[in-house]
């Protein structure tokens, strides 16, 4: 029962994303080529929002669900694991049309053959698995 | 219910996706899809191979779960919460895709250039998916998170580390489609 919000969460937050055509491969195409504010538009309000609630949820000192006071973890300082990486990830999200949140979204939609998009992201991962001792960070 | 049908415009859809991040963090959670890619990795027996993957798969059971309910979502949203509405893309976009042989952009979510069964079947239109997916899971655990856990999370949270990110995900994205694309296609 615990886990019953997170399943509401992931229904409400796939419906968004197609609803809002995020998962489109052509909204993405569209966006890096500054075609449209659509995409912008989505990101831009829900980081200005999320920013603006983070804020006031730290503000009123409300505690989070487990009694603890409401806290997100910073991420770990470095230049190149994000600058390299990230040119890595966006390559692929170009390409691919889909990030790891939209993958699992599209196979809902009864795009099945994502799935040999998502099989191969989990190489990626385990290949990044394998050499993370060897990559500058 | 007619708007509900057609697809939702930014200013709905960015401040809906703000109370998803905005919830799991109540719920003492940070929201990030690829995390998840790294759990199915140890849950196929990773761990045997790098340690990266030897952690307690059940501290990630919440994202397993909310990843099967955005799977309900997309199957809620395409079969019962749509018109069919075309996506409404800049009538330019939909020239410079005719250029590159995308007929009929906006028509599905997904380009049937790339996913349609017959374009898979092909060892182009295979070997563009394999790696295109390979480059999001290695780029992404790489960089440490995605569009959910940098570009919303991270963002909204005020971290550097996440404005690097994303810089790099457009640097990424820019190369793909002005000069990658038209190479492929």
């Amino acid at each position: 029962m615990k886990l019953m919000k997170f399943l509401l969460v992931g229904i409400f937050f796939g419906i968004v994303l197609v609803k809002s055509e995020a998962v489109s491969w052509y909204r993405i195409f569209e966006m890096f080529k500054f075609q449209s504010f659509h995409m912008y538009g989505i990101i831009g309000s829900a980081v200005v929002l999320g920013m603006l609630g983070l804020f006031l949820l730290r503000k009123s000192g409300l505690k989070n669900i487990t009694g603890d006071p409401i806290s997100l973890a910073s991420k770990e300082k470095g230049v190149t694991r994000y600058l390299v990486g990230g040119t890595i990830f966006g390559l692929g999200w170009a390409l691919a049309g889909a990030c790891p949140g939209p993958m699992y979204i599209l196979v809902g939609t009864g795009l099945f053959t994502i799935v040999i998009v998502i099989l191969a992201a989990m190489l990626g991962t385990f290949a990044y698995g394998l050499l993370r001792n060897k990559l500058p960070h | 219910m007619e708007l509900l049908l057609k697809p939702w415009p930014w200013y709905v859809s960015g401040p809906l996706i703000a109370i998803v991040l905005l919830l799991l963090v109540y719920f003492g959670k940070s929201f990030g899809m690829s995390s998840n890619l790294r759990t199915f990795c140890t849950l196929a027996g990773a761990g045997k191979y790098a340690s990266f993957f030897s952690f307690d798969w059940r501290t990630q059971r919440w994202n397993l779960i909310l990843v099967l309910g955005t799977v309900i979502g997309g199957f809620l949203a395409s079969h019962f919460l749509t018109d069919g509405t075309p996506i409404a893309l800049n009538p330019q976009t939909v020239e410079d895709l005719e250029q590159l042989h995308f007929m009929d952009a906006g028509g599905e979510l997904m380009p049937p250039e790339l996913y349609a069964w017959d374009a898979v079947a092909s060892l182009k239109g295979i070997s563009i998916l394999i790696i295109a997916g390979f480059l999001v899971g290695f780029g992404t655990r790489y960089a440490g998170g995605c569009t959910s856990g940098h570009a919303i999370t991270g963002l909204s949270n005020l971290q550097l580390p996440s404005l690097i990110a994303v810089i790099g995900f457009f640097i990424g994205g820019l190369i793909m489609t002005h000069f990658i694309l038209p190479i492929l296609f």
